[in-house]
């Protein structure tokens, strides 16, 4: 990789200002990174044109002394975000073709703040998945691979995680500065940790959903990735804002998070939940967690063990919940209006066959799980007792909360990352257990961020997650940080330019 | 709880996805194993406990109700499978 793609965001924000290099060089860089990294099929759409408009305009900008927080950062987002002419296919077959002529309130906000568009990244289709392989354009392959006690590659290719796994690899992989993704229940955090990155999933209602491709509207939340915690924290200000388009956006003012690195953690109170120490847990994960408290008591932090006893009920209660949204939200995908038709005997044979043609099959399969709980006699037993079960579960962060805890560390993923292929063939179940740390956080609507905490015994990256108060995301960029200093930063070699 | 063939195919209906009659018995099994992880929630009990409808506690926000958007019917239809003069073309619909 060129010296123009090590830089982190903060870096590159300072060459560009200080006329070191320009924003079409460091777009360039990039672009040029992407097209010998095909062999990792993170983007879906490369829009190397558009990026150096954009990083043109950037430098004209830069020149005039106009710049924004953002001015000539290339960037990667998720194909789940609508971009003004620029196809966007939620990886699904049935918006294959889809241009949209208007822009997500997400990314105007990015380019308002002079960022520059490299291309739209894979995802999960619709964002339902855990490994990337229910993509309609194929599965984005992670930049890391394990390693054998001997210490040669294994080459076998390893899932970047889901659903915003080509954000993930595209950062990672030093594709992109920084990319956007989306966190249902873990779309964010689980791939940031299989890629050794930094990744957060906000408050609910601090990011606008306006312009998103909807997957379940009560969990859904954009976020940025970045290599760095200070990265991530420049990216969130650009990506929250207040906005009138979205009902469920807050009215509170967007903090400067960036100023939350570095400060004291003496004083703060960290939660340990006895919960998620789980029957089975890896031994590796154990001591990655273990790591991590050490690093934040010798920080100043206080450590304390806490109980969130309805957090075995989170991942039932989320497949509920999320299914039944998806099979709302995605009723509008009937051939009438955009996307594929495929012909059929009357209307209703007409949709039936679209999304029949057009739906993968774990699209299908939550479109009809979904059906089935909202159907009349089960609405009570199903949906409204998960909705219950919620309350349970966002009462038991309350009350930490409330007894002064003011983070909470839990591992992000169960393991690191798995080979393409080993958990996709059999039982659907198995797959969801991959979310059980991190679907806590999108039922109880509070903010998530995972930063790399160490390596597995095959050299692969693992993540830790802080869990914070409604709109705490500073303490999180504060804590993150105390554990980035500790644990350092990972990059994995780059065997896809050969 | 375990559900029949029947009622996968009357589920796939509701849900406007035909399914293959050689998938049901499979789409059956994956649904019996969705269903039998989701039971656990039964144990729990919820009476006096309120179903969450806002993640965040606020007041539901309200507007004008005015027209803010629109006039551009050839943007609207510029997706759709089949349109005429800025009408989407479905087929017939009413004898």
């Amino acid at each position: 990789m060129s010296d123009l793609t090590k830089l982190t965001l903060a870096e590159a924000r300072a060459g560009l200002i200080a006329k070191s290099y320009s924003a079409v060089e460091l777009t360039r860089a990039h672009l040029e990174a992407i097209e010998k990294a095909r062999a990792l099929n993170a983007f879906v759409t490369e829009t190397p044109e558009k990026a150096l408009a954009m990083a043109a305009k950037s430098d004209e900008r830069l020149a005039s002394g106009q710049a924004g927080p953002l001015e000539g950062i290339p960037l990667a987002v998720k194909d789940l975000f609508c971009t003004d002419g620029v196809r966007t296919t939620a990886s699904s077959k049935i918006l294959g073709n889809f241009v949209p002529s208007y822009e997500s309130t997400v990314t105007s906000n990015l380019w308002a703040d002079g960022a520059v568009l490299l291309g739209k990244v894979g995802c999960d289709e619709f964002a339902m998945g855990g490994s990337n392989e229910t993509s309609a354009f194929g599965p984005v392959v992670n930049p890391w691979r394990r390693r054998e006690a001997d210490g040669s590659i294994d080459p076998t290719p390893l899932v970047p995680g889901g659903s915003s796994g080509g954000s993930a690899a595209a950062v990672a992989a030093h594709l992109a500065i920084g990319a956007a993704g989306t966190d249902t229940g873990g779309s964010i955090r689980q791939p940031a940790a299989f890629t050794g990155i930094v990744g957060i999933k906000p408050t609910y209602g601090r990011c606008s959903r306006w312009g998103i491709v909807a997957y379940a509207s009560s969990l859904d939340q954009a976020g940025p990735f970045a290599r760095t915690v200070e990265d991530a924290a420049i990216l969130l200000k650009s990506f929250a804002s207040v906005d009138g388009k979205d009902t469920t956006s807050v009215d509170t003012p967007v903090p400067d998070y960036a100023a939350a690195i570095g400060k004291s953690v003496k004083g703060l109170t960290i939660g340990v939940p006895r919960e998620y120490r789980v029957d089975g847990l890896s031994p590796e994960i154990a001591q990655l967690w273990d790591q991590g408290i050490e690093w934040l008591k010798a920080a100043g932090a206080n450590v304390r063990e806490i109980s969130l006893p309805h957090t075995p009920y989170a991942l039932p209660a989320y497949y509920i919940i999320a299914t039944a949204e998806a099979s709302s939200n995605l009723a509008r995908y009937d051939g009438v209006r955009y996307g594929l038709r495929v012909p059929g005997e009357d209307i209703v044979d007409t949709y039936e066959k679209t999304r029949a043609a057009g739906f993968g099959s774990e699209v299908r399969r939550r479109i009809m799980l979904g059906t089935y709980v909202l159907s009349a006699g089960y609405y009570d037993a199903y949906y409204v007792r998960a909705q219950k079960v919620r309350t349970l579960i966002a009462r038991d962060f309350e009350a930490s909360f409330n007894d002064g805890i003011d983070a909470v560390l839990v591992p992000a993923t169960p393991s690191p990352a798995f080979g393409i292929g080993e958990k996709s063939g059999g039982d659907p179940v198995e797959m969801y257990l991959q979310d059980v740390f991190t679907v806590t956080v999108n039922l109880a609507g509070l903010p998530g961020m995972v930063v790399p905490g160490g390596r597995s015994s095959t050299g692969l990256p693992l993540g830790l997650q802080l869990i914070g108060r409604p709109f705490g995301e500073e303490a999180l960029f504060t804590l993150g940080h105390v554990i980035e200093a500790a644990a350092g930063r990972f990059t994995p070699e780059p065997w896809w330019q050969d | 709880m375990s559900v029949d063939s029947a009622t996968i195919t009357r589920v796939a209906h509701l849900a406007r996805i035909a399914v293959d009659p050689a998938e049901v018995e499979k789409l059956g099994a994956e649904f019996n194993s969705m269903l039998g992880f989701v039971e656990q929630l039964a144990s729990l009990d919820v009476s006096n406990v309120e179903p969450m409808t806002s993640v965040r506690p606020m007041r539901i926000k309200m507007r004008a109700d005015e027209v803010t958007d629109g006039g551009y019917p050839n943007r609207i239809v510029a997706n759709a499978p089949s349109c005429e003069d800025d009408f989407f073309v479905v087929p017939k619909v009413v004898e």
